[in-house]
């Protein structure tokens, strides 16, 4: 029984960790299908968190919130295609330079406009987050021992974020393999030539791609602070974009997959947090360290070949021009 | 784009104009910010320049965050000549580091002559050997570089959490640092060795390591320009399919310019600790990695604007945290984003710029 709760705790805790990470990489799965490197996720979450929580916190709506963290995140998404489609620009620089200059301007215009080091204040009022849902009964279901608790921890009481990020990994599915805007999104990423021998703007596709990883990086940032926190700290992303690039990797670029490896990645971080210090039969006390590299040494072995093998959109990185 | 145009106008242009325009639209764009949160942006600008210059122990401090810089921008700008983008010069920087201080914490009493070298080597193979497994992944498995010195970057950070945490860190301590390396093993300091010339100076962390700086960007240069090695690094660079043809082995150069990349990169450990902290403490190297990108792009890869590039992001750190004294709401961050814009327009904005800078310039 004991054992049993644990593992339920787990997996919610998995589940909290893993939300951003699936909004953010489902994002990077457009961006990078069509053709132009998702290093910018951490940027634009960045942007998306620090936006919700200063609206949310100045109008007390978290829906206003939720407005301002895609709009922002979005807008940051137009600088790097601007960057990277209109003018041809180097995509890692691009992005890079997004990053650096999110992580420089929130704290400094959440300092001057909040004066309390650089983060915003904290969210109080239940109006101003997206706060866990209770669904039907899920007090009464505690009493019951094996459904009960599985319901009223694992599947109630999430924020709707949550549910929205589940929600989205089939629809993300159904758009880039069942529809028109999908098989030509991921064309582009592989031979943009056809598509535009085809009549179909390149530019286009690509705008839209990276506007959509805008989109889901804004709603990611959004359940970053005014979801699983109650507001805007410093680098609250804290290489979170980069995990996710690493999930969408690890995934090999599909989106049921990428859902596993960030699921993985979470349940790894959420296992971190409960075995600090606690010593495991046969192996000892396992460093924490060694299980936070663990995504990143795995996608490395990943990237490497050794674990299968990832094959990347071809036309990935690089831009297009018309006559070469 | 750029191809109509004759040489003489680029060679203006692509070295100094572009830098120049970038670095003023930088500082436009940050003045507005600062305007718009209600401080004085000229007024920060001064505060800003006597910050940085203003006295010798400020110009002191710049020239040692300068130093830093100077390693890590070395160390973007051989990789860029390779054609690869080296994100992890963090990482290589604190492995680097860690080389360092174990040769400093092992030193007992040996002579300073005989630690030097071995701390150099150290600093050297430590760093070379955090950015051999990307580089000999990028060129015997085609894994995307960018990504793995990304994600080397992060098992760095853990690895060294962990030594200094469980391993390094001295007994009955809570910070996870190591203990002081003995005085003997310190680089000796600027306002010392001026000293013993009969020069006074103020005190400051700048050390040695400015001159090593210095001496590894002639290196660079020299070895760039004017070997055959440097020039097959540039030829793979450039082209890999007419490398091949001229018999070079593209891989290699890959694997060979990521060893001298993070080699130069480990260089940040001489300044940061064996010159100034005396010790191992977390997350030394603290963004220098990626400011490195900036310099290097800022610098156009090549040494001698990688030291202006250098000493300009080093007066904005050091002026940078003097004028959060004065302007509370203007600090570090500030530079930060200043770093982030002059990628953006130095790099990914390149082709927005040259062109048309070029087009002006010939008229």
């Amino acid at each position: 029984m004991e054992t049993y709760t644990l593992i339920i705790l787990l997996l919610a805790a998995t589940i909290r960790v893993a939300t951003p990470l699936v909004l953010a990489a489902l994002g990077g799965l457009f961006s990078e299908r069509s053709g132009v490197i998702a290093l910018g996720l951490e940027g634009m979450m960045l942007g998306g968190a620090f936006a919700s929580a200063t609206v949310s916190a100045v109008t007390g709506s978290a829906w206003l919130g939720l407005g301002a963290g895609i709009a922002a995140a979005m807008g940051l998404a137009l600088l790097i295609a601007v960057a990277c489609v209109t003018f041809r620009g180097n995509q890692v620089v691009a992005a890079m330079a997004i990053n650096i200059m999110v992580a420089g301007i929130c704290p400094t215009l959440g300092l001057a406009w909040f004066d309390l080091g650089g983060q915003t204040p904290q969210l109080e009022n239940p109006g101003q987050r997206f706060t866990e849902l209770v669904w039907p009964g899920a007090h009464a279901a505690r009493a019951l021992p094996f459904p009960g608790l599985l319901y009223s921890e694992l599947i109630s009481g999430h924020s709707l974020i949550v549910y929205l990020a589940a929600a989205l990994v089939p629809a993300s599915a159904w758009v880039l393999y069942r529809t028109r805007f999908g098989l030509r999104l991921r064309a582009v990423g592989e031979n943009p030539q056809a598509v535009d021998t085809a009549g179909v703007s390149v530019n286009g596709l690509r705008y839209q791609a990276v506007l959509i990883s805008g989109l889901l990086c804004g709603v990611a940032g959004t359940y970053l602070s005014t979801a699983a926190s109650s507001g805007f700290a410093r680098d609250m992303t804290a290489g979170k974009g980069y995990l996710a690039l690493a999930a969408l990797i690890f995934g090999k670029w599909r989106p049921y997959p990428t859902l596993g490896a960030c699921l993985l990645f979470a349940f790894t971080d959420a296992l971190a947090s409960r075995l600090e210090g606690v010593a495991l039969p046969l192996v000892g006390v396992i460093p924490v360290q060694f299980i936070v590299a663990l995504p990143y040494i795995l996608t490395v072995l990943l990237l490497a070949g050794f674990v299968g093998s990832a094959i990347a959109p071809k036309a990935i990185g690089v831009p297009y021009a018309k006559e070469k | 784009m750029s191809a109509g145009r004759n040489s003489r106008s680029l060679r203006w242009v692509e070295p100094i104009l572009l830098p120049v325009v970038n670095l003023l639209l930088a500082l436009l764009l940050s003045g507005l910010i600062i305007w718009l949160i209600g401080d004085n942006p000229w007024q920060a600008l001064q505060l800003l320049v006597a910050g940085a210059f203003g006295s010798q122990e400020a110009i002191g401090y710049t020239l040692y965050y300068a130093t830093n810089f100077i390693f890590t921008g070395l160390a973007v700008a051989v990789a860029f000549h390779a054609g690869l983008f080296n994100i992890g010069a963090e990482g290589q920087a604190y492995i680097g580091g860690l080389g360092v201080g174990l040769v400093c914490l092992g030193a007992g009493s040996l002579p300073f002559w005989v630690v030097l070298p071995l701390a150099l080597l150290a600093a050297a193979v430590f760093g070379a050997a955090w950015a051999f497994i990307p580089a000999w992944l990028q060129a015997k498995r085609g894994s995307h570089i960018v990504i793995t010195t990304i994600m080397f970057n992060f098992i760095a950070s853990a690895l060294m959490t962990w030594l200094l945490v469980n391993i390094l860190i001295k007994p009955g301590q809570q910070s996870p640092e190591t203990r002081e390396f003995t005085p003997g093993t310190w680089l000796p300091s600027a306002h010392d060795l001026l000293a013993k010339v009969g020069i006074p100076l103020a005190p400051s962390p700048l050390n040695l390591a400015f001159g090593l700086a210095l001496g590894a960007s002639a290196l660079v240069w020299l070895f760039i320009w004017h070997t055959r090695w440097g020039f097959a690094l540039r030829a793979a660079g450039q082209s890999a399919a007419a490398a091949r043809y001229a018999g070079i082995a593209p891989a290699a150069m890959t694997v060979v310019a990521m060893l001298i990349s993070g080699a130069l990169a480990g260089g940040l450990g001489l300044n940061a600790l064996m010159g100034a902290e005396h010790r191992i403490l977390l997350d030394f190297p603290g963004g220098a990695g990626i400011v490195g990108i900036a310099v290097a792009l800022m610098g156009r890869n090549r040494p001698i604007g990688i030291f202006l590039a250098a000493v300009l992001f080093g007066a904005l750190y050091q002026g940078g945290s003097e004028l959060s004294f004065d302007m509370p709401h203007v600090n570090r961050d500030m530079v930060v984003v200043i770093q982030g814009l002059v990628i953006l327009f130095c790099g990914a904005l390149e082709n927005v710029f040259k062109p048309r800078l070029a087009f002006i310039w010939e008229r």
